[in-house]
C-alpha cells in the first residue's frame, strides 16, 4: 500500500461520507422545521421509504432523475399531510400517529415497489476527475445542494419573519395566535415541508447515493434522523454536521472492503463488518447521551409546545 | 305579536365519561376501515378482486367452517383429518404465531400504560432468543430433562430481555433520553448482533446461517407428537407457548387493575405530575417497567426460538412492531390483547403466502391511523336538543 493509495482512500472516505450523509441531511432538516413548529413526526422512516420507492418508480417510468426526485417529494409530503391531519386537526397523539406513518410507509412501499425490486439502476453520468473515480456528477450536485440547503434553512429559521412565526408557533402557539399568526396553517405547512424533505432524501437515496430499490431500503435511516434532530438541538447547521458524521459511519464498512488494507479490511473479516454495521446505531445512542449532558448544562430544550396539539381558546400552552 | 317556534339543534359537547363501548367501536371501526382502504391499495397493486384476496387470507389463517366441521367429525370418531392438513392446520399455525405476538403486545401494553414508548420489543425478543439458544446449545447438556431445559431457557430469555429493556429505561430515568430512539436503535443492534453470532460468527454451524437443530429437550412439545393416539392431531405444530402468553396476560391484567403498584403505573401514565405529588417514585418505576416490558419480549423470543427449533439468520423481525399495533387496538387491555393477537396471528399466517409481502404492515398502519384518528370523535357526544325560542315577526328589510 503506497502513500498514494492511502490518500485516495482518505478522499474516497470523505466523499463517501458527504454523499451518504446527504439523504440524512434533508430528512433531518425537514424534521427540524416540523418540530420547530411544534409537531413531532416520527414517521420519517416511512416517508423516506415511500419517497425512495415512488422516486425510483417515477425514474423507471420516465427516465428522468429530476422527475423521480419531485415524485418522491410529493409522496413524502402526502404521507406527512396525513400525519398533519391526524395530529393537528384531529389532535391525536403525535407519537402513535408517527408510528402509523412509518408502518404505512413500510407497507405501501413494499407492496407498490414489488415490480421494481432488482430493476436496472440509474446509470451515473461519469465525470473524469482524477481523484474521484467513484463519485458521479449527480452525487456531487446532491452534496452541493445539501451544503446550500443547510445554511439557507438556518437563515430562514433565525433571520426571517416567517422563520420567527414558525418558531413562535412551536414555542407558544396561543401567543402566536393572538398576534394573528395562523397556528394550524403554519403547522400544516411545515409538517408537509418536512415530509417533502424526507421524501426527497429517500428518493435521493434510491436514485443517487445508493441506486436501486429493495424492501426496507433505508434500514432505519429515518429513525436515525429523528435522533439527529435531538442531538442537533433543533439547529439546521448542527444537523448538517451530524448527518455527515453519520454518513461516514454508514459508509465505513463499505469503504474498508478494500482487501489491500491491513488488519481492518472487512473483506477478509466479515465478523468485523457486522460489528461495524452496528456502529451508526450505537453511535446514535451515544450522541444522545452526550447531547443530554450538554442540554442539561446549557439548558437547551425542545420547542416548548412540541407534542402538544393546539386547541384554539383552550387554556394552556 | 310573539310567535313560538320549535327547532332542533345538534349540540356537540365534551364527553365527560368514558364508556367502555367507545374503545371497542373505535377499534372495530379501525379494522373495518383498514380492510376497505387495504382493498383499494390491493386493487391498485394489481389484485383483480380484493375480496377474493381477503377470503384467501381468512382461509389460510383460520380455515373454512366446512373444514372445521370435518375436523370435529374426525375428532369424535378418532380418525385423521380427511382433508390432510386443512381441518385444524391453519388454526394451529395461527396459534403458534399468536404466542409471540401476544407476549410482545403485553410488553408494549405494560410500557405504554406509563406512556413509555417501548418500540424495541423486537430487539428485546432477539436478545431473548439469543440467550435461550445459548443455554440450549452451549450451556446445558443435551440430555437435560425437557421441563428443566425449557424452564432455564425461559429464564435466560426473560433475563436477557430484562437487561436489554433496562438500558433504555435507565437512560430515560437518569438522563431523560428519548426512549423511542434508544429502543429502536437497540433493535438494529440486536439484529446485527444475531447476524454476527449466527451468520458469520461463532455460532454458525459449518458455515450455514444457522445454529443447527436444537436437541429435542430444548424444543416445545407439539400437538402432533400425540398423533399415534389421536390421529386428528397429525401435523399440528401448536405448542404450549400460547398458555405462557395467556398466563402472562392474566398476570398483567391483575397487576394493572387489582394491585397498588398497577394503580401507581396508571397514575404515572395519566398524569406524571399528580403522581409525583402523590409521592410515587417516577424514576424507579420507569426503570422497573421498562425492564419488565423487556422481560416479556425476551420471553417471546425464547418461545419463538423453541418453536422454530433452531436459531437462523432469518429469525423473524417485526413481532415487536405488530405488538405495538395489537396493544393499541386492544386499548392497552391485556385481556383484550389475547383476542386481538389471535386475529393478528391469523393475519400473519394468512398473508404469508400472498404477494405482495407488505400487506400486513400496510394494514397495520391503516388500523393504527384509524384508531388514533377516531379517538377525537369519541371525545365528544352529539345530542339533539330541542330549542324553543320566540321569533320576532318579520319587519320587512333587515340590514
Amino acid at each position: 500500500m503506497t502513500a498514494n493509495d492511502l490518500i485516495s482512500l482518505a478522499i474516497t472516505i470523505v466523499f463517501g461520507a458527504l454523499v451518504s450523509g446527504s439523504p440524512l441531511l434533508f430528512a433531518t432538516i425537514g424534521e427540524i422545521f416540523s418540530e420547530r413548529a411544534g409537531v413531532m413526526n416520527l414517521g420519517l422512516e416511512g416517508m423516506m421509504l415511500i419517497g425512495a420507492m415512488s422516486g425510483f418508480a417515477a425514474w423507471a417510468n420516465t427516465g428522468s432523475l429530476i422527475m423521480g426526485l419531485i415524485v418522491g417529494m410529493i409522496f413524502g409530503a402526502l404521507l406527512a399531510l396525513l400525519h398533519a391531519f391526524i395530529t393537528i386537526t384531529l389532535r391525536a397523539d403525535q407519537v402513535v400517529s408517527g408510528l402509523a406513518v412509518t408502518f404505512l410507509g413500510v407497507g405501501l412501499s413494499s407492496i407498490l415497489g414489488q415490480p421494481y425490486v432488482g430493476q436496472l439502476v440509474p446509470q451515473p453520468s461519469s465525470i473524469t476527475l482524477p481523484i474521484l473515480e467513484l463519485v458521479s456528477a449527480e452525487q456531487i450536485v446532491l452534496v452541493i445542494v445539501g451544503m446550500i440547503f443547510a445554511p439557507l434553512s438556518w437563515y430562514y429559521l433565525n433571520r426571517t419573519r416567517p422563520g420567527l412565526d414558525l418558531r413562535s408557533v412551536g414555542e407558544y402557539p396561543s401567543a402566536a395566535d393572538s398576534l394573528g399568526i395562523n397556528v394550524y396553517r403554519t403547522r400544516y405547512t411545515y409538517v408537509i415541508f418536512g415530509g417533502a424533505m424526507s421524501g426527497f432524501g429517500g428518493a435521493a437515496m434510491s436514485l443517487i447515493t445508493d441506486p436501486g430499490w429493495v424492501d426496507g431500503k433505508t434500514s432505519g435511516l429515518g429513525w436515525i434522523a429523528v435522533a439527529l434532530v435531538i442531538f442537533a438541538s433543533w439547529d439546521p447547521m448542527r444537523g448538517m454536521w451530524v448527518s455527515y458524521f453519520f454518513g461516514l459511519l454508514r459508509r465505513l464498512p463499505l469503504d474498508l472492503q478494500n482487501p489491500a488494507l491491513p488488519l481492518i479490511s472487512t473483506a477478509n473479516n466479515p465478523q468485523l463488518g457486522r460489528v461495524m454495521d452496528m456502529l451508526p446505531y450505537i453511535a446514535t445512542i451515544l450522541i444522545l447521551i452526550i447531547g443530554s449532558r450538554e442540554a442539561m448544562r446549557k439548558r437547551i430544550g425542545a420547542p416548548a409546545a412540541l407534542g402538544n396539539p393546539y386547541v384554539r381558546g383552550e387554556r394552556g400552552l | 305579536m310573539k310567535q313560538q317556534s320549535i327547532s332542533y339543534k345538534l349540540n356537540v359537547e365534551t364527553r365527560l365519561d368514558n364508556p367502555g363501548w367507545v374503545g371497542m367501536v373505535s377499534s372495530i371501526l379501525g379494522v373495518v376501515l383498514s380492510l376497505i382502504v387495504g382493498g383499494f391499495v390491493l386493487h391498485a397493486a394489481g389484485a383483480a378482486d380484493p375480496i377474493a384476496t381477503y377470503r384467501e387470507i381468512f382461509k389460510e389463517g383460520f380455515g373454512m367452517p366446512a373444514d372445521w366441521q370435518a375436523g370435529f367429525t374426525a375428532m369424535f370418531s378418532n380418525t385423521a383429518c380427511p382433508k390432510g392438513m386443512l381441518c385444524f392446520g391453519p388454526l394451529s399455525d395461527t396459534l403458534v404465531k399468536t404466542a409471540p405476538i401476544l407476549l410482545t403486545s403485553l410488553a408494549c401494553i405494560f410500557a405504554f400504560r406509563m406512556k413509555l414508548w417501548n418500540i424495541g420489543a423486537d430487539g428485546q425478543m432477539f436478545l431473548g432468543a439469543w440467550a435461550a439458544t445459548g443455554v440450549a446449545i452451549f450451556i446445558l447438556p443435551k440430555t437435560t430433562d425437557r421441563t428443566v431445559m425449557l424452564a432455564v431457557m425461559a429464564l435466560a430469555g426473560i433475563l436477557a430481555g430484562l437487561v436489554y429493556g433496562a438500558i433504555p429505561g435507565f437512560l430515560k430515568a437518569r438522563l431523560n433520553i428519548n426512549e423511542i430512539i434508544t429502543t429502536l436503535m437497540l433493535n438494529y443492534v440486536a439484529y446485527k448482533m444475531l447476524e454476527f453470532f449466527v451468520v458469520v460468527g461463532p455460532w454458525s454451524l459449518g458455515g450455514f446461517e444457522s445454529t443447527g437443530r436444537f436437541p429435542t429437550s430444548a424444543t416445545w412439545p407439539r400437538l402432533t407428537e400425540l398423533a399415534k393416539k389421536f390421529p386428528i392431531t397429525g401435523g399440528l405444530t401448536v405448542h404450549p407457548g400460547i398458555f405462557l402468553g395467556i398466563a402472562a396476560a392474566i398476570l398483567l391484567a391483575w397487576i394493572l387493575y387489582r394491585s397498588r403498584w398497577g394503580y401507581e403505573i396508571r397514575v404515572i401514565g395519566n398524569n406524571p405530575k399528580a403522581a409525583r405529588y402523590a409521592g410515587i417514585n417516577l424514576k424507579r418505576n420507569i426503570i422497573l417497567v421498562m425492564s419488565l416490558s423487556g422481560a416479556l419480549a425476551g420471553l417471546a423470543g425464547m418461545n419463538e426460538v423453541a418453536a422454530l427449533r433452531e436459531l437462523t439468520g432469518r429469525f423473524p423481525r417485526g413481532y415487536g412492531f405488530t405488538g405495538v399495533i395489537v396493544a393499541w387496538l386492544a386499548r392497552l387491555n391485556p385481556l383484550a390483547a389475547i383476542f386481538v393477537s389471535f386475529l393478528f396471528g391469523g393475519l400473519l399466517v394468512g398473508t404469508k403466502l400472498i404477494q405482495p409481502q407488505g400487506i400486513a404492515s400496510m394494514l397495520q398502519g391503516v388500523i393504527l391511523f384509524v384508531v388514533v384518528g377516531t379517538e377525537l370523535i369519541f371525545r365528544y357526544r352529539v345530542r339533539l336538543e330541542k330549542v324553543e325560542q320566540a321569533v320576532a315577526p318579520e319587519t320587512g328589510d333587515v340590514p
